[in-house]
């Protein structure tokens, strides 16, 4: 039972390892200390920022600790300004790796506001 | 505007940048005093008032600064969105000519929320009329049932929106009262950018309101009164 229990144990901890060496290696921007737990973050943005959205635009409550926008001014490269623009940008990176399809930048920018508008006042 | 509501206003506008401090060299600190805005209000009711008398024939600039900030193309082509658009009038019995831009005009009963099979089309509490682009399937009701002819629908991908302004391919949109500068205490880019400041925007129900005590003592119309829908847009001189 002890064998059992101790091989069980090493092939988690390998499987484990395993995990970390293949996780994607993202482009997190700016980073630093991020407005909730990290790990609680990356299962829980979703829900955030969708009932973030109708509470936005229904009923104008914006809630600026958690709108998208306050990820992307992070989360976007320094080399870019953008979640979105390479393979590992901060939300493609890891939406590719857990192939879930990323459809809020069809609308969305995925851009640094303060670079947006830099570029549309240079035209 | 109530004393109450120029504070929140101006809190609004002071505390929307995110405070940031510093906590090691690139690293940053987010304050928790990030703001959560209290949503909007129905003691509030957003128009413009338009004056024709000072429209000139030939400008564009409400138009051009429209595209701008919205991210148009500026095109005209019957598949290009147009929030705003100038139009020239001419009385044939008189030959009077007038010059008046034209949007969506924020009915108080819009046909196009009745219409909207998905709760899409939505009127928010201080009047604006807006398009859920989250729920809209582009069925294209609405711009059937807009007697304004105010709505567009967007036909190709789009890339490099304004951050502030999500627009994308199936969806229908119209003239937002530039929702996201009111929301910060702003005003419309085509009332900030009319060099004759013919285009005066507020809060209707505010009665101390540049716009308030305007329609107050000035003739002004609805387009299309007889029809009821209320629009918080409203017209000198036609
Ligand atoms: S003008 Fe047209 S789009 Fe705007 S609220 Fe009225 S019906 Fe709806
Ligand atoms: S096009 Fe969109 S907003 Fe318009 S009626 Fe259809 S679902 Fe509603």
């Amino acid at each position: 039972m002890k064998l059992l229990v101790s091989l069980l144990l090493t092939l988690c901890v390998s499987l484990a390892w395993a995990g970390e060496a293949a996780s994607p290696k993202l482009d997190i921007g700016k980073g630093g200390q991020c407005v909730e737990d990290t790990q609680w973050m990356r299962k829980n943005h979703m829900h955030l920022l969708k009932h973030g959205r109708d509470d936005a635009l229904r009923l104008g409550i914006r809630d600026e600790k958690h709108s998208l926008k306050t990820c992307i001014e992070c989360h976007a490269s320094t080399k870019d300004d953008s979640v979105t623009a390479r393979a590992d940008s901060f939300c493609v990176g890891c939406h590719k790796y857990e192939a879930v399809k990323l459809d809020c930048f069809e609308c969305h920018s995925g851009t640094r506001k303060s670079a947006w508008l830099q570029q549309r006042n240079a035209k | 505007m109530s004393d109450m509501d120029m504070d929140r206003r101006n809190f609004l506008k002071t505390s929307v940048g995110a405070a940031a401090v510093a906590i090691a060299p690139g690293m940053l600190l987010y304050s928790v005093a990030q703001a959560k805005s209290e949503g909007a209000s129905s003691k509030v009711r957003w128009g413009m008032l338009i004056d024709t008398n000072q429209c000139k024939p030939g400008c564009n600039d409400c138009v051009t600064a429209c595209n701008r900030e919205n991210g148009l193309s500026g095109e005209t082509k019957s598949t290009d969105s147009q929030w705003i658009r100038k139009i020239d009038i001419k009385d044939i019995s008189t030959g009077r000519e007038i010059s008046l831009p034209m949007m969506c005009q924020h009915c108080e009963n819009p046909p196009c929320v009745d219409v909207c099979p998905t709760n899409a089309s939505m009127k928010r509490a201080d009047g604006i009329v807006l398009v859920d682009k989250h729920r809209c399937i582009g069925c294209r009701y609405c711009m059937m049932a807009c007697p304004y002819k105010a709505r567009s629908f967007v036909h190709e991908a789009l890339t490099d929106q304004n951050p502030d302004v999500p627009r994308g391919k199936g969806t229908v949109e119209s003239c937002t009262l530039c929702v996201h500068r009111i929301d910060v205490g702003g005003k419309p880019a085509c009332s900030e950018a009319c060099p004759n400041k013919a285009i005066v925007f507020g809060d209707l129900n505010d009665e101390n309101s540049e716009i308030a005590q305007k329609v107050r003592s000035v003739a002004s119309v609805q387009v299309r009164a007889d029809l009821r829908l209320n629009p918080g847009v409203r017209y000198q001189g036609i």
